[in-house]
């Protein structure tokens, strides 16, 4: 299902009860690696993610201009029809993770069921199983299926979040600060995932903690007051940061 | 250690007025179930019950007030799909189709607030100025529209406070996966069903014991209705008539509130027990 499209970002504007977020962003998100946004809080890079699938629609007095492309579509104005395919292609991993008031297995099974996808309840129920199999959870809940999602541990949660969906087969990965509610070890393993999962999926994410970046970006954007500072391969920004304010932030003169 | 001590005795004064309060508010309902209960039971019976006034109920024991019983079900069962079919709509256009802060849904919301302020006499004399107008009489049908009318605002309010505690996140989670507004709808509901029970509930306890909403538009009647055109006796109402005339009328008033009060007490258990049942999975 996986297609050649990209995601890319182009003139990209936007502004809450008129006051400027984003300025003029311009990004490219390159396939099948992970691309860490990254900047000190409060610089925009949670609002640029909520734009990447249009999360933007449920926020109050928000105006955006330029694009946020998925190969020629373009997010930001697309149809109510065109909108729900594309953000059917982009899963988001949320800062916290948040279940659906459903069973565990419904959680899984939900987006299939939207939208069609293995209507035979057999097929269903290997999807489930793969994708719970997928973010290492089937063992842990194989026995409690039909069991409240909500009673898992946050770092449960936040693999069945992941889980549910990679169900409806994304192309890209948003993950905001995906695991900033999670203790060590739970992070450890949604890093992880992430790194195993960047050869099927392009996964883009938001951190503030530098270090994660630094073990899993192969790509990296700084974003500084709404505005793309820097932006290169992981290994070459950490390394030979071209501009000031990169080193500044990097070397953690300011955060 | 001074201060410590003034702020130990603030700790205690505190939860002694907390407690003071809570079993004052007991004792209230305590006080008046007592006193229905058994004043009620004094004159109840089943034929009180079972059965329609017989011929010589003005001075004896002959027949009961199912009349009222039914009329009451009749007029709020209906009213109350009506209304919540009515309400739960526009809860969810406020709250989701537009955004919260939207002019529309800042005008709807102004609106019902007012309309929940309004007393329910009011609404009775402004139906019944409505019936007159178009030459109807009072009856069953006159009685469902404004009980219907007396409850959407109160769903509406409650509904617009439970829509408040559905997590951003769920909403983006649902979108995110490609769900239309129509589908992620859905998945609210499981979330705010249990909240929207309760409010129904209690939008029907306070519409079944409201006697100045039907007094004027349902009317009364000894017998049980036989079309929506026919008045109806209600349960208040038939407090309200039967406390002030001679005995053995106030008695059977007790038991009226009885089985008014059981009426309302059945409602609430099963409605907490479906809510209970169909949102085990609520985050």
């Amino acid at each position: 299902m996986t297609t050649n499209d990209s995601m890319t970002v182009k003139d990209l504007s936007l502004s809450i009860e008129g006051q400027p977020i984003l300025k003029n962003i311009n990004l490219t998100f390159p396939k099948n690696q992970i691309t860490c946004i990254i900047g000190p809080s409060g610089c925009g890079k949670s609002t640029l993610l909520k734009c990447l699938n249009r999360l933007t629609d449920n926020m109050d007095d928000v105006t955006t201009q330029g694009g946020v492309y998925v190969g020629e579509h373009n997010m930001l104005t697309a149809r109510e029809a065109e909108l729900i395919e594309l953000r059917r292609r982009i899963g988001l991993i949320p800062q916290r993770p948040c279940p659906l008031p459903m069973s565990i297995y419904d959680n899984v099974a939900y987006g299939c069921r939207i939208h069609g996808l293995h209507p035979k309840k057999k097929d269903l129920n290997e999807t489930v199983e793969k994708y719970l199999t997928a973010v290492g959870l089937w063992d842990e809940v194989k026995d409690r299926l039909n069991k409240s999602a909500s009673r898992l541990s946050i770092g449960q949660q936040q693999r069945l979040c992941l889980a549910r969906s990679l169900a409806v087969e994304p192309d890209f990965i948003l993950a905001d600060e995906a695991t900033s509610a999670l203790d060590p070890i739970s992070s450890k393993t949604v890093e992880e995932l992430f790194v195993k999962l960047k050869k099927d999926y392009t996964i883009i994410m938001v951190t503030h903690t530098l270090p994660q970046a630094q073990r899993i970006a192969d790509h990296v954007a700084f974003i500084y007051l709404g505005e793309v500072i820097e932006t290169g391969s992981a290994q070459k920004l950490f390394s030979k940061p071209s501009n000031e304010l990169t080193q500044k932030y990097l070397t953690g003169t300011f955060s | 250690m001074k201060k410590l001590s003034v702020k130990h005795i603030e700790e205690k004064v505190m939860k002694i007025l907390m407690v003071f309060c809570s079993l004052l508010v007991l004792a209230f309902v305590v006080s008046i179930v007592w006193t229905i209960v058994v004043k009620g039971i004094k004159s109840f019976s089943w034929e009180m019950i079972t059965q329609v006034p017989g011929k010589d109920w003005n001075t004896a024991d002959d027949g009961g007030f199912l009349n009222a019983i039914l009329g009451s079900l009749l007029v709020v069962v209906p009213a109350m799909l009506l209304a919540t079919a009515i309400s739960i709509p526009i809860v969810f256009y406020m709250n989701l189709y537009l955004r919260r802060s939207h002019p529309l849904s800042y005008a709807v919301r102004l609106a019902f607030d007012v309309l929940y302020g309004i007393p329910s006499i009011v609404y009775g004399a402004f139906a019944f100025t409505v019936m007159v107008l178009v030459g109807m009489r009072a009856s069953l049908m006159g009685g469902i529209a404004v009980t219907t009318l007396l409850m959407i605002p109160m769903l509406i309010r409650s509904g617009d406070e439970i829509s408040k505690s559905v997590p951003d996140e769920m909403v983006d989670a649902a979108y995110s996966l490609g769900a239309t507004k129509w589908e992620t709808l859905w998945v609210i509901t499981r979330q705010v069903l249990p909240g929207m029970i309760t409010a129904v509930l209690l939008a029907v306890g306070k519409a079944i014991g409201d006697a100045a909403a039907v007094m004027f538009t349902a009317g009364f009647s000894d017998a049980v209705p036989d079309s929506l055109s026919d008045p109806t006796a209600t349960l208040p109402l038939a407090i309200f008539n039967w406390i002030i005339m001679p005995e053995p009328f106030p008695d059977r008033c007790y038991s009226a509130a009885l089985v008014l009060t059981l009426i309302v007490l059945i409602l609430s258990l099963s409605g907490r027990w479906l809510g209970a049942r169909f949102t085990k999975h609520n985050v």
